[in-house]
């Protein structure tokens, strides 16, 4: 039972980050109907902003947590969203009356660009992070064993859930949400009634970059070490919670994201770690023969 | 004489919107015959059940194909209505190859007589078994269509830039070069202007008296379908609400207020 | 166009100042934290390194080439040449006399060549506009030119297809082909196969392929396991790896094939890291991480190619009576690697002009219609999809045997997107698009092979400049694959095709 909550909690965290940067894949996809190839790198260069901040925060001496995180937060925030702003306009904006194909080439061929562009610039080395938030609250103890709930964890799913509701008040109070949710429906139509709808999407680019920076951000904390590599598997992996949940759809790509989260720390624990990424794989499949719209997107109807 | 065609009690839900409701009717065997209702009444749904692209809630279409026996149409899948059945279709808005040629476009129609002569592949591979014949004579068939429609010039065209007309023709011969028993034509007047329209007349009747086929069509075009239909079906809200000879059909009243919509605008007015 | 006057239109400078401070701008906030910025590996030392300079220079560059790239679509190409020209020669002279790297625009080499080797290309490119008094073309009309391009290359494809051959195989008799010519010819070669066989997948059949590197590595295990445990030979094994291969495509794409392009794109790259992790784990059947090692070399019709003939038999050499030669493998290892893509590239011809193929491409096209016309859309995509990856099997065998040695590192995803990226930059669909893509994107890189840093770094901006610079493909041109011969050539060029 302790093991169980323990995973729970693990698998919760982990879904959290997973999540955030699913809500990129599906905002993107509902908008322009492609994947975003290159949304994993955005959020590896979040985790590396992320880590210079803190580094550099700690040498000019802002010492207290709750500020720094706070600060780094707001810088890989901003610094990242401009790469999603960058990488919408490099590689989607002048391909958009092109041929579906072409896009998702220049997408692959920016994240090898941006993976290798991190390589370079800070090295092919795994990176090692001191601890920053640590401590936690341990109950169930049963002899050796407890189950331990950290603050990091808290502070992960805090995070999270605070920028979930920012996020759900943008989409549906604020002139961008509706005219990104216009943009979903019809873009040529968005266009006619007057929508700037390369704005929107550069937008949609930039809202997901920051929220795939924030998962950069707590995947640093959680983990302690980053590479040049890690956006790939992390991408993918979101990329199936945004199918598992519906893609198109924000709560479902959260929903998403918690799953795999879940089913990957449950399958660790209880089968092999080895194959924790085959599982999803196999899930993410799965999904997509036996219920191809997810948990909550709605089924499309063939027009003939 | 019994008709090719027997739809028996369609019904096609979405949801909760029945879109065919309880509708049954008789395509006779070599006559035209038209499917007409207002916008929405359910007549592209009554096709794509017909010819695959959704599976009816209930109800039952039998087809007697002259060669190949009886066939229960709800129960086949999308591609083996063509292949099998005999029945082929067109578009409302035209679905051609647009890539490809128009020659090529009237190839993939014979694909499955020609896979047959390419021994699957692997014989015209490895040069056995008379593929070039099979392949000259789907060509001398296309050309035979292309003559029929005056579009054989354009045959290496690409079949998107040929101008709109020109392509509703020959998704029209497309269809027919599967040699088909029947053939579902979803709107082909839309769009044409008088003397294409009467062109069009003229190879539907050819492709009857002709080629024997039973034709069912979708009209707006009163003028089309009085012209050339021998049977009327008239669909309302999913229901059929009339059927008959054109002359009878145009003289019902049911049908009249369908289309002028007197009845509702009068209960509308009193209060 | 060529004109010979151009109308000058008034230069908006502050506008054009202001969008270059714009770009000047975005490139300082995309560069201070990762540029300007370096984490230390080495612990003791300070965690950072500064690189502010480095960030200032690559912002002034920014608003330069942007100011210069305005001033070119205003028809200013005189200045831009002077400017670009100046730069570039000091630049490529400092770097040429070597001097102190700390006195030019970075500290690497290879990034102030690249700022060089830009300058070079901007002030070409004013040059020719300067020379021909022409302003920059629209991407339109641009298009159009790449178009006609393209279907001229098709219509030579009748004499350039043999003589890119006869090229080929004059190949390693020309006097300055050393081994690693060689060696980056062959790979080449495997490419342009692998390119061919993505391409009966992705260009005519239209499948988005991104787990293409899993049927390589089913065909390179295959021939290496049975190779290793049943002692069997390259040209046994070479059919079975293909039907191996075949037989993961049938099984991947039976149920996954009905799935809309992008969703069978990200199945299919599931499905690609799925094999190599099982690989990667599966200890006991692929030896893991560590790979297997010693797989046999392929033999000439039963001579095998060493030094030592075997027990009562005849090497190559011995039988034919010559001087054993080592560069004789390298030579044979090509002439293999050509030999298959022959095969492929003659099979992509034949079938697309059989029903199959004609099939593939109207699927491409539209399915709906292709089903209302009897052609079954299941098992029409599944040939294609075994076929494409009998060939990636094919591919993987050869890899194989010329490598002597595999491991799952060398199936990993990068490897899909490069074939896949040769296919899409060539052009859909063109056979002689792959060769040319994969000379660019393979055969360039290798040869700067120096500058190794860089080299993915470049593939990626190449792919997404060309991309962007075509984006239906460098040679995109479809001929049909049957006439009736009615009417001229030219009214099928009389529009962009969809």
């Amino acid at each position: 039972m302790g093991y169980f909550l323990q995973q729970l909690i693990n698998g919760m965290a982990l879904g959290m980050i997973y999540g955030l940067i699913a809500i990129g894949y599906t905002m993107v996809y509902g908008i322009i109907g492609m994947i975003n190839f290159a949304h994993g790198e955005i959020f590896m260069i979040g985790a590396f902003i992320s880590f210079i901040a803190f580094i550099a925060l700690g040498l000019i001496g802002i010492g207290w947590m709750p500020l720094a995180l706070l600060i780094v937060l707001v810088a890989t925030m901003l610094l990242t969203s401009v790469y999603g702003w960058a990488l919408e306009r490099v590689a989607y904006r002048p391909l958009r009356h092109s041929p579906r194909l072409a896009a998702l080439i220049t997408a692959i061929g920016m994240s090898i660009f941006l993976q290798n562009y991190v390589q370079l610039l800070q090295g092919a080395r795994v990176k090692p992070m001191q601890p920053v938030v640590t401590g936690g609250v341990r109950f169930f103890e049963l002899g050796e064993f407890a189950v331990a709930f950290s603050y990091l964890q808290m502070l992960i799913i805090l995070i999270t859930v605070g920028l979930m509701l920012g996020f759900t008040l943008i989409i549906n109070r604020t002139a961008l949400g509706r005219a990104q949710r216009a943009c979903q429906q019809d873009l040529g139509m968005a266009a006619l009634v007057g929508i700037d709808v390369d704005r929107t999407i550069a937008l949609t680019f930039v809202l997901g970059a920051c929220l795939a920076s924030v998962a950069g951000l707590m995947f640093l904390l959680n983990y302690g070490v980053i590479d040049f590599y890690i956006g790939f598997v992390a991408g993918i992996k979101a990329f199936t919670a945004a199918v598992l949940g519906g893609i198109g759809s924000v709560p479902g790509a959260m929903l998403g994201g918690l799953l795999i989260g879940l089913i990957e720390a449950f399958w660790s624990a209880y089968f092999s770690v080895e194959y924790k990424d085959v599982a999803t794989f196999a899930i993410l499949i799965l999904v997509l023969i036996f219920r191809p719209t997810g948990l909550l997107g709605k089924p499309d109807v063939e027009k003939v | 004489m019994t008709p090719l065609l027997s739809v028996e009690h369609l019904t096609m839900r979405f949801g909760g919107l029945v879109a065919v409701d309880d509708v049954s009717f008789d395509a006779p065997a070599s006559k035209i015959t038209a499917v007409i209702g207002p916008n929405g009444a359910g007549k592209t749904t009554v096709f794509n059940c017909l010819t695959g692209f959704y599976k009816p809630t209930s109800g039952c279409m039998r087809l007697r194909h002259p060669r190949h026996g009886e066939f229960l149409l709800e129960r086949m899948e999308g591609h083996a209505i063509p292949a099998k059945a005999g029945v082929a279709r067109t578009f409302q808005n035209i679905r051609l190859f647009t890539g490809m040629s128009v020659l090529e476009n009237l190839l993939i129609a014979q694909h499955n007589a020609l896979m047959r002569a390419s021994g699957y592949t692997i014989g015209a591979l490895l040069g056995v078994g008379g593929y070039a014949a099979a392949e000259r004579r789907a060509i001398d068939r296309a050309r035979y269509w292309l003559d029929r429609v005056q579009l054989t010039d354009r045959a290496d065209a690409n079949a998107g830039n040929l101008p709109y007309g020109a392509q509703r023709r020959i998704e029209i011969v497309r269809a027919m070069c599967t040699e088909p028993v029947m053939l579902c034509l979803d709107e082909p007047a839309a769009g044409l202007n008088a003397r294409e329209s009467a062109e069009l007349n003229e190879l539907l009747r050819f492709i009857r008296d002709e080629h024997r086929v039973t034709l069912l069509l979708i009209e707006h075009d009163m003028s089309v379908v009085m012209e050339i239909s021998d049977h009327v079906v008239v669909l309302d809200y999913g229901r059929k609400i009339s059927e008959g000879t054109p002359a009878a059909v145009r003289n019902d009243d049911k049908v009249i207020r369908a289309y002028l919509g007197v009845e509702e605008a009068e209960e509308e007015a009193q209060p | 166009m060529r004109a010979s006057t151009v109308p000058q239109l008034p230069f908006d400078w502050p506008r054009a100042l202001k969008d270059a401070g714009m770009v000047a701008g975005v490139v300082v906030l995309l560069a201070i934290a990762l540029l300007g910025f370096r984490i230390q590996d080495t612990s003791g030392g300070p965690p950072l390194a500064y690189r502010f300079d480095d960030v200032v220079a690559v912002a002034l560059i920014a608003f330069l080439g942007r100011l210069g790239i305005a001033a070119l679509r205003a028809q200013r190409a005189v200045p831009v040449l002077v400017g670009a020209l100046v730069f570039a020669i000091a630049l490529t002279a400092a770097l040429v006399l070597g001097a102190d790297e700390q006195q030019l625009f970075f500290r690497s080499t290879g990034l102030n060549g690249t700022i060089a080797l830009a300058a070079w290309i901007l002030s070409a490119r004013a040059a020719w506009l300067v020379w021909h008094a022409a302003s920059e073309t629209s991407a339109e009309l641009r298009e159009a030119r790449m178009d006609r391009l393209s279907a001229q290359v098709q219509r030579w494809s009748g004499w350039v297809g043999p003589l890119l051959l006869g090229l080929a195989v004059a190949l390693p008799f020309l006097p300055w082909i050393d081994r690693r010519l060689l060696d980056i010819a062959t790979l080449v070669a495997t490419y342009i196969m692998l390119g061919w066989g993505l391409n009966i997948v992705v260009g005519l059949a239209g499948l988005l392929d991104l787990g293409y590197v899993a049927f390589y590595a089913v065909g390179a295990y295959s021939y290496a396991l049975l190779a290793l445990h049943f002692d069997l030979g390259f040209w046994l094994c070479l059919p079975f790896a293909g039907i191996m291969a075949a037989f993961a495509g049938i099984l991947l794409g039976f149920p996954v094939l009905r799935l809309r392009g992008d969703y069978l794109a990200i199945v299919t790259l599931g499905f690609g890291e799925i094999v190599r992790i099982i690989l990667l784990n599966w200890y006991k059947f692929t030896n893991g991480p560590d790979g297997l090692s010693g797989i046999p070399r392929p033999t000439f019709f039963g001579l095998p190619m060493v030094r030592d003939a075997p027990e009562g038999g005849h090497s190559f050499h011995s039988f034919f009576g010559l001087e054993y030669a080592p560069i004789d493998r390298v030579i044979f290892l090509y002439y293999l690697a050509i030999a298959l893509a022959l095969v492929t590239n003659l099979f992509t011809l034949r079938i697309r002009k059989l029903p199959i193929g004609r099939a593939w491409e109207a699927l491409r096209e539209d399915e709906t219609a292709c089903r209302s016309l009897g052609v079954h859309p299941r098992n029409t995509k599944l040939t294609a999809f075994a076929i494409g990856a009998m060939f990636g099997g094919f591919g993987g065998s050869f890899f194989a045997t010329r490598q002597g040695f595999i491991s799952p590192e060398s199936f990993t995803f990068l490897e899909s997107a490069i074939i896949l990226a040769i296919v899409v930059l060539g052009g859909m669909g063109s056979q002689i698009g792959v060769v040319l893509a994969a000379i660019l994107l393979i055969g360039l890189p290798e040869v700067f092979r120096d500058l190794n840093q860089y080299r993915m770094l470049a593939f990626g901006v190449a792919m997404v400049v060309i991309m962007t610079w075509r984006p239906r493909g460098l040679l995109a041109h479809r001929e049909p694959t049957v006439r009736l011969g009615h009417g001229p050539p030219e009214e099928r060029h009389e529009g962009p095709h969809a």
